[in-house]
């Protein structure tokens, strides 16, 4: 067990070593000239060549890729040029408040998608299945700020419930607070609701088509006893999986929804940094991302081999 | 990893297209298939579809009505995009600058905007370029994401692992995410658009087909090619491709609604379609900010459209894959 948490720790960090030079890639090798992007067209050469300078970005790309992952390492997340400030004074109060939103949607979506997901299994074929079904797939693909859109037209405009934007007043109670966050997370919660559906309905199908119910039906216990005990059980356990997968996902659609709502966290500041070409801040919120989304996954597995024992006296061996 | 599970046959809602359990005959059409690939559903059923599709799929298909109403809201749009100009009843480009922000009424039925554009001439014509750029991105991505992940499977190796590691990196990040990067590091242009989400779509596809791959590669038509002395890539592209093209197809659509998805998030955002080209994530863009005033119907519309474009597009191919992968 430990030589595969080991293995799989090693593979997260591959990943994670991957994905900064991706990262890195966009950041500062694609955009060529960040002292012209800055400066604009017009400005001297001379100006531009001793911006670069001072963002230290005339130095060889290797030296470039090393001092930015070593200051990641080392708790400094680079310069911002917007600001002219550290990277990680904006950074962390931002993703901070995008937790705040994310757990508000999480809190909504999984019992809301997992009973729906089931509802659908135990009424295969039937009217609340396909009903269940088509609607979460067309929620699922539908974009976060046309859902957000809708729901701004008709919960914050047409029937005055909820307020138009995400950001309680500073220094409002907390279920003030919480108010002001549903509206942004119901986009969220639409987009995930038919993952998480679609995945308890498969995993409910798999554990009722199998020996271990039918010899449980059949050996006289209810209903309600089989799937609490048998059917449940083994279906929630793939669910678990997929829905830490979906945190990355969740953490990304907030980059629309903050957007659209004006709520600054983490998908804001990447909005602005970008159209700011404020690369620094670009390249550490993208990361901060993929850590979040590669940290959840972990824990997923981890999870995953914790509670199913089959995995987990396999892993002993 | 939760890509491949939802493509997992179980996961797909039988009850969603077909209408009920499929007719005897179509069952056993597909049995000897399954019998013989010994693969199950995915590989097996899909031998049909390399070049006809059969005839009890098609009334299938037809029979559903998810399939009709997405074909339907489809082809509007499709027809949109082609001859929209020519049927919009105001320049969807050049407004009346002096009536702007007009409510919906019988000489606008959207509207207008804040430059005095008619919304419902804007959300018509609108639908080109997303249809095109979308497209076009798919076609690229299944075009390179099948070549990759022929190779992938059938060298297994190096290339898979350094591959598969990469793909495994690019993915740890929303989609939207990368291609967004990428497209402020660039600069954004429809050209960039298409390559870099079509580029991000392949290492999707790639691993999709990859694993199709590897359900194939040890079958005995696999060897008779070998002692044949086929190239590799005759036995990849001519022995193995038509064997994969079920999953493919699926892939394709799947993949079309997501860049429907992806074009409209980035230019809601501001790094997808430029303007003055008519696109409706733009025009909610420019005007959701009037939300609060009380101009909802200049965002509504364009939002209803791109809604009922991806919503058509993933009735179509989830009942596709139903039909399909069985």
């Amino acid at each position: 067990m430990t030589g595969y948490l080991l293995r799989r720790l090693g593979l997260t960090v591959l990943t994670l070593i991957l994905l900064s030079l991706i990262i890195f890639l966009a950041g500062q090798v694609l955009p060529g000239n960040p002292g012209r992007a800055i400066l604009g067209p017009f400005a001297a050469q001379s100006a531009v060549e001793a911006l670069n300078h001072t963002l230290g970005v005339d130095r060889p790309l290797a030296v470039q890729y090393w001092s930015w992952v070593s200051g990641i390492v080392h708790g400094d997340l680079g310069t911002s040029y917007q600001f002219r400030a550290p990277v990680s004074s904006f950074l962390f109060p931002a993703l901070g408040r995008s937790l705040k939103l994310a757990a508000v949607a999480f809190v909504l979506v999984v019992p809301l998608s997992i009973v729906g997901g089931v509802a659908a299994a135990l009424n295969r074929g039937r009217l609340v299945d396909r009903v269940i079904s088509v609607t979460g797939l067309s929620l699922s693909t539908t974009p976060e700020f046309v859902s957000g859109v809708v729901l701004i037209v008709v919960f914050a405009i047409g029937l005055k419930w909820l307020p138009v934007t995400a950001s309680a007043p500073p220094g409002s109670a907390f279920p003030t607070q919480l108010r002001y966050l549903i509206l942004p997370a119901i986009p969220l919660v639409l987009i995930l609701f038919g993952y998480i559906a679609r995945m308890a309905r498969a995993g409910t199908i798999e554990a009722l088509d199998s020996d271990y119910v039918r010899t449980a039906t059949l050996k006289g216990l209810p209903r309600s006893v089989v799937i609490r005990r048998h059917v449940l059980r083994n279906s929630l356990l793939p669910t678990i999986t997929v829905i830490a997968t979906q945190v990355g996902y969740l953490i990304g659609g907030l980059v629309i929804v903050e957007t659209l709502f004006n709520y600054p966290g983490l998908g804001r500041l990447i909005f602005t940094a970008a159209t700011d070409k404020d690369f620094p801040m670009l390249e550490a919120g993208v990361l901060a991302i993929g850590i979040v989304y590669l940290l959840a996954t972990l824990v997923a597995d981890v999870l995953y081999t914790v509670l199913n024992p089959r995995i987990r006296l396999q892993a002993a061996d | 990893m939760a890509d491949e599970e939802l493509r997992d046959p179980l996961a797909t809602a039988p009850g969603m297209s077909s209408g009920g359990p499929l007719p005897p005959h179509d069952l056993a059409a597909s049995l000897p298939l399954v019998t013989a690939g010994g693969t199950g559903g995915a590989a097996g059923a899909l031998d049909e579809s390399v070049g006809r599709i059969r005839r009890e799929q098609l009334r299938l298909l037809l029979r559903s009505a998810p399939f009709i109403v997405g074909l339907v809201l489809l082809l509007w749009w499709v027809v949109c995009a082609i001859f929209g100009r020519f049927f919009v009843p105001y320049n969807p480009v050049n407004g009346n600058l002096i009536q702007f922000n007009l409510a919906p009424s019988g000489a606008h039925w959207f509207g207008t905007d804040s430059l005095g554009r008619d919304v419902l001439s804007r959300v018509i014509v609108g639908a080109r370029e997303i249809l095109i750029v979308a497209l076009l991105a798919t076609v690229l991505g299944a075009a390179v994401g099948t070549a990759l992940g022929l190779v992938m499977g059938y060298f297994r190796g190096l290339v898979d692992n350094v591959v598969g590691r990469i793909v495994d990196a690019v993915l740890s990040l929303p989609i939207v995410i990368v291609a967004f990067m990428f497209l402020v590091a660039v600069g954004p242009s429809t050209q960039t658009l298409i390559l870099v989400i079509g580029l991000v779509f392949a290492l999707i596809i790639a691993r999709t087909v990859r694993t199709a791959v590897l359900q194939e590669r040890d079958m005995d038509y696999i060897a008779a090619a070998r002692l044949r002395d086929e190239s590799a890539a005759h036995i990849m592209f001519v022995e193995i491709l038509p064997n994969v093209a079920g999953p493919i197809l699926v892939e394709f659509t799947v993949r079309l609604g997501y860049a429907i998805f992806t074009v409209a998030t980035l230019s809601f955002l501001g790094f997808g379609i430029q303007p003055p080209t008519p696109d409706w994530g733009t025009d909610i863009a420019n005007s959701y900010q009037y939300l609060a005033a009380g101009y909802w119907w200049e965002t509504l519309f364009p939002a209803l459209a791109i809604a009922s474009l991806v919503v058509a597009i993933n009735l179509v191919g989830d009942s596709i894959e139903a039909v399909v992968i069985r």
